[in-house]
């Protein structure tokens, strides 16, 4: 099949790469090649995302006034469960390690491609397949359940388009093992020659570690929905308690899959930080092998700590004492992470560029979020503070400010290695600075409104939370410009943009040595790793890199 | 190099005339073999937890209601259970002489092997689909139609439980069955064209584990489901 | 109530400043250690500014004892953490002894409550100050959860079975009462008012009140209604009893036929009425009944708080009576 390209492998740096080699639809509907999956996938988490986006609009622009005045109380419902799992299931599970993941791992481990691109291929259509599902659904009247399809709300009770949406994030489900797998053994089978597991850069420790949740968990999940689902369509009981079912079984095993998944997504947010700091800062990241031992921990502890979900369903207290001190044991090496990224700028060669906002956005926001996130496994404080805003505004610093922060920034890192083309910093500045005012605008004060006592999921609301939700809606219009800007000037760059050199911003890593964009096997021939990651003073980069001072 | 990569240190075995099965991004068969077995055990992982999840359910049900459930298993067909059962036994050794017969090339004999396996898959599902149709005649599909009146008044509804995870459980299982059976009539067209012999039967291997997986998954749910309580009738 | 702004929730129940104490130093080194951070990175960002365009970052340095410590001192931190929020969150569910049994339903969309004396009130409930008060709850569809910001406290009420929220009030006026768990279309509108009054006012509020039967005298003559007392005979019966006898029941441990036990709490009683066979109490035969969809949640707790008013001493089934897994023959 691939004949016709392999000549390609060893042609020196001429104009071909993955990007050129082939136009029509066909080329990249049925390709194989990891980064032109890649770039499908990045098409595809935009749109969920500005699906999703759009409905967190809708939800702010609703929370204006206390009464329920622009939207019905069902549609708000509908709005709400939409966003949860278009940005969940369909945006942050995917986003880094689909697009980001897709397209570097193999460069970074010096690999040709992942282990099976036509399993890679078929996990996008998988995702696509289980997004049409879900946006079918959205169109024929939406769900009402929210993300989480509790019973037997989401079996009995909830009038949308429950098991269409079931079905979509059940397949979506399959895309997502099929990543891991894939990552997973690429990533142990397909290593470059020198590249040993204490070389690689901290990014594929952390797909690694997400890949690993998303084998383990994932089923999990996949198997609790077809559960909900066939009850649904069947009448089977096994959550009905008239037929002495356990509706709390079903959070037991929705939380055994969907609190690792938030690792999923805030693990792969960890890895790209630590190149980006790594990068800017022109230093190896300090106590790197700790760095990747902790995203291990992370990943295994996060499979014991479901139940700080439930401490208010009913279940025993003592197994809640269990899970809160399980769950600020995850703190541990989140907290030495925080610690090691910020002792890595220190005697570093700190660059200014976009990226590194970004990185440093990431880790303050996800400092706040981690911290709040241990307030809240704190028993005596959650009784209170579960399901109010304050574990909104909780999970957003670190989806939004963690993982979006992350994702973005790597965007803008890996851009000239992805297009070949350069953005304009001055844009990219601006936004990433109203990406973080319009963020803590719009999320801080819902700490206040969580512990205030303002319920979650509320359509409507008590006359003195209005001022607060004021500012956060103003906080998310800002927010919106914020992501609105890299969508112009990203697009705006693939046609006019300046052409990227192979290594714009003197960084070390496999994936600076070839190309950009880099050929379809990714390097003219295998390279041999001598050298340990991030290892500046070894490995002085050759380019005099102008970063995008040459630009600005 | 201090510690060079998996599969490169033997690079040069198949380096110099590419086998037609060595796909492009792997150096050598070898590494694209073990690629293979370490992505299908890891995917059998996966279905470990999938099926998990049922199982972890049945037990925490088998927990609280153990006389339900010893009552409604005895609505089910043990003989025809058992009779799977030997017939899943001997389908995972007709597929392990398949293999056999690719490692010691005797490609001839691969089809053959492979057919076997598929007729006695196909043999389970059939028996299967009689037992689900002696449910449906005897009302014992949980829904609107389910008769309650069967069981003793207060195991009924538990008992309409017992014969969702039954449905849920075998159902899942009948559809890793299906779809084991598609892949080995894929398989059967690829030997008669003779892709297989014994430098070369990677997918062969491949669809055996998933085969037997299966295969054991079965072995689990015939005590689970049908066995356990057997005696208090 | 007020409208203006306001920054922290009022407090009026006794755990409210417990929680509130909590809740503060936490906010206090959430904000040491943020605002550490963010010092430290715009210090180093400075600082350490790229100044050529090729220039690198100084080789790393081991800095072995700034690890240990920056390990160690967040998991001291998190673990004397642990250990209060542990003892305040016991706290929160142990209800005292002398705590007043309140009943609650939640079903789509609103909240039932039930006084002992058997007032009942919907979406609103009125408590005294000072009086501890022990809320029994369960659901008629979907999972709520009973929120009441002032006392900081919340608890699910599931479909199926009882959980417990207790509380005691400990200033007067009238506080948000949430559905904190989505329940559906209504959800926002799931809400009400504690009012918690000086007891003399209550005791006046009470009165003014439609009194129905306490649940109690209701449970009591549901036990006729539903001639549960045909077998479940009185001891004073000189008829052999057909049932295990109900007084003193309630909170004993009991042997089922099976070989299993359980505590005779809530849950307990609550499956044997509507799924007697379930958990069959050694010694007896399966001849009751099911109730399931015969009876209501007001009912069953009405049934409940009877049985649990029955006191004297049970008799476990009698060793010699009745074989108990020969005379399951209908198994």
């Amino acid at each position: 099949m691939s004949h016709a390209v392999s000549t390609d492998i060893h042609a020196p740096s001429s104009g071909t790469n993955y990007l050129n080699n082939g136009y029509g639809l066909r080329s990249w509907l049925l390709t194989r090649d990891h980064k032109r999956i890649a770039i499908l996938y990045l098409i595809s988490v935009s749109v969920f995302f500005f699906i999703g986006g759009i409905m967190a609009m809708l939800i702010r622009l609703e929370l204006l006034t206390p009464e329920g005045d622009l939207l019905q109380a069902d549609t708000y419902n509908r709005v709400f469960s939409m966003h949860g799992i278009s940005m969940v299931f369909f945006f942050l599970i995917p986003s880094i390690p689909a697009v980001l993941g897709n397209f570097l791992v193999p460069l970074m481990i010096g690999a040709k491609d992942l282990a099976f691109p036509r399993i890679n291929l078929l996990s996008w259509y998988l995702y696509i397949f289980g997004g049409a599902f879900t946006l079918w659904a959205m169109i024929h009247g939406g769900v009402d359940t929210g993300w989480t399809f509790y019973t037997p709300l989401s079996t009995q009770y909830a009038q949308g388009q429950v098991m269409m949406a079931g079905i979509g994030v059940f397949i979506a489900g399959f895309s997502s093992i099929l990543t891991g797998l894939n990552f997973v053994v690429t990533i142990h089978r397909m290593r470059a020659p020198g590249m040993t597991w204490f070389r690689m850069p901290l990014f594929v420790w952390s797909q690694y570690a997400t890949s690993l949740i998303m084998l383990l968990g994932t089923p999990v999940i996949a198997v609790t929905l077809l559960m909900l689902v066939a009850e649904r369509a069947f009448h089977l009981g096994l959550f009905d308690p008239r037929l002495g079912g356990d509706p709390v079984l079903f959070q037991h095993l929705f939380w055994f899959y969907s609190h690792p998944a938030v690792y999923i997504m805030v693990l792969p947010a960890m890895g790209v930080v630590s190149e980006l700091v790594a990068a800017f800062s022109r230093k190896p990241i300090f106590g790197y092998k700790i760095m990747a031992v902790a995203v291990l921990a992370i990943a295994v502890l996060g499979f014991l700590v479901w139940g700080h979900h439930m401490f208010v369903s009913g279940q025993s207290i003592y197994a809640s004492t269990v899970f809160s001190l399980l769950s600020m044991l995850v703190a541990i090496p989140s907290a030495v992470k925080v610690f090691n990224w910020t002792a890595t700028l220190y005697e570093g060669s700190v660059s200014w560029d976009t990226p590194m906002l970004y990185a440093l956005g990431f880790i303050g926001l996800f400092t706040i979020g981690g911290l709040t996130g241990v307030m809240i496994a704190t028993l005596g404080i959650d009784v209170h503070l579960h399901d109010t805003y304050f574990i909104v505004a909780h999970f957003h610093y670190v989806m939004v400010g963690g993982t979006i922060m992350a994702y973005l920034g790597g965007l803008h890192y890996w851009w000239p290695k992805i297009t070949g083309r350069k953005y304009k910093p001055f844009w990219a500045k601006v936004s990433a600075m109203l990406v973080f005012v319009g963020f803590n605008l719009t999320f801080f004060p819902q700490f206040l409104l969580g512990y205030m006592g303002m319920p979650r999921r509320y359509w409507s609301y008590a006359p003195e939370f209005q001022v607060l939700n004021v500012l956060s809606t103003a906080g998310a219009s800002i927010l919106a410009l914020g992501y609105l800007l890299p969508a112009i000037y990203f697009t705006w760059s693939m046609r006019y943009g300046e052409k990227a050199e192979d290594n714009p911003w003197g960084a070390v890593g496999l994936e600076w040595q070839t190309s950009s964009p880099p050929p379809t096997f990714n390097f003219h021939e295998t390279p041999i790793v001598t050298h340990d990651a991030y290892d500046y003073h070894h490995q002085r980069p050759t380019i005099a890199a102008k970063g995008e001072a040459s630009l600005g | 190099m201090v510690n060079p990569a998996p599969g490169q240190a033997s690079a040069g075995v198949a380096g110099h005339a590419a086998h037609p099965a060595l796909q492009h991004h792997f150096d050598t068969l070898e590494q694209q073999k073990e690629s293979a077995s370490l992505g299908m055990w890891m995917f059998l992982v996966t279905e470990v937890l999938f099926f998990g999840g049922l199982f972890a359910t049945y037990v925490l049900y088998r927990l609280r209601f153990p006389g339900v459930f010893a009552e409604a298993s005895h609505h089910l067909n043990v003989p025809m259970g058992a009779l799977n059962t030997g017939v899943l036994i001997c389908s995972s050794l007709t597929m392990a002489l398949a293999i056999y017969a690719a490692q010691v090339n005797k490609k001839k004999s691969i089809a053959p092997w492979l057919i076997a396996t598929i007729l006695l898959g196909v043999t389970f599902l059939v028996v299967k689909a009689f037992e689900y149709k002696e449910k449906f005649t005897h009302h014992l599909v949980p829904g609107p139609n389910f008769d309650l009146t069967q069981f003793s008044p207060d195991h009924a509804r538990p008992a309409e439980m017992f014969f969702s995870l039954y449905f849920v459980m075998t159902g899942v299982h009948a559809l890793h069955m299906i779809i084991g059976i598609g892949l080995l009539s894929w398989l059967v067209v690829q030997s008669r064209k003779g892709r297989f012999d014994s430098t070369y039967y990677n997918p062969l291997e491949m669809t055996g584990l998933y085969w037997h997986f299966v295969d054991i998954v079965w072995i689990f749910l015939f005590p689970l489901l049908y066995l356990l309580g057997y005696h208090a009738r | 109530m007020r409208s203006e702004l306001q920054l922290f929730p009022d407090a009026a129940s006794s755990l409210a400043g417990q929680v509130d104490a909590l809740y503060l130093v936490w906010a206090a080194v959430s904000v040491f250690f943020s605002v550490l951070i963010a010092v430290l990175l715009v210090f180093f960002f400075v600082k350490y500014k790229r100044r050529n365009e090729d220039d690198i970052g100084q080789e790393e340095r081991e800095a072995p004892l700034l690890e240990i410590a920056w390990s160690v001192i967040p998991l001291m931190i998190c673990l004397v953490m642990f250990v209060w929020g542990t003892r305040i969150f016991f706290d929160i569910y142990r209800p005292p002894s002398d705590a007043q049994e309140y009943f609650a339903v939640g079903k789509q969309w609103m909240w039932k409550f039930q006084h002992p004396e058997g007032v009942r009130e919907i979406n609103d409930l009125h408590v005294p100050v000072g009086q501890a008060i022990k809320v029994t709850m369960t659901s008629e569809d979907v999972i709520h959860s009973l929120y009441v910001p002032a006392f900081r406290t919340k608890q699910d009420a599931v479909p199926g079975r009882y959980t417990t929220l207790w509380f005691k009030a400990t200033k007067a006026g009238t506080y948000h009462l949430f559905c904190a768990e989505y329940c559906g279309t209504e959800h926002s509108r799931m809400i009400g008012h504690v009012i918690a009054m000086e007891p003399r006012d209550y005791e006046q509020w009470l009165s003014g009140s439609p009194a129905g039967k306490t649940p109690v005298a209701s449970g009591a003559q549901l036990f006729q209604t539903f001639a549960c007392d045909t077998c479940h005979r009185d001891a004073k019966d000189p008829r052999p009893a057909r049932a295990p006898q109900l007084a003193g029941l309630y909170g004993r441990d009991v042997t089922f036929a099976d070989g299993g036990s359980a505590k005779a709490d809530d849950t307990y009683l609550r499956e044997s009425i509507l799924n007697p066979g379930a958990k069959l109490v050694a010694g007896w035969q399966p001849i009751m009944p099911t109730f399931q969809g015969q009876i209501s949640e007001e009912q069953l707790a009405a049934l409940l708080a009877y049985i649990k008013s029955l006191e004297g001493t049970p008799q476990q089934a009698s060793a010699g009576g009745n074989g108990a897994a020969a005379d399951r023959g209908t198994l």
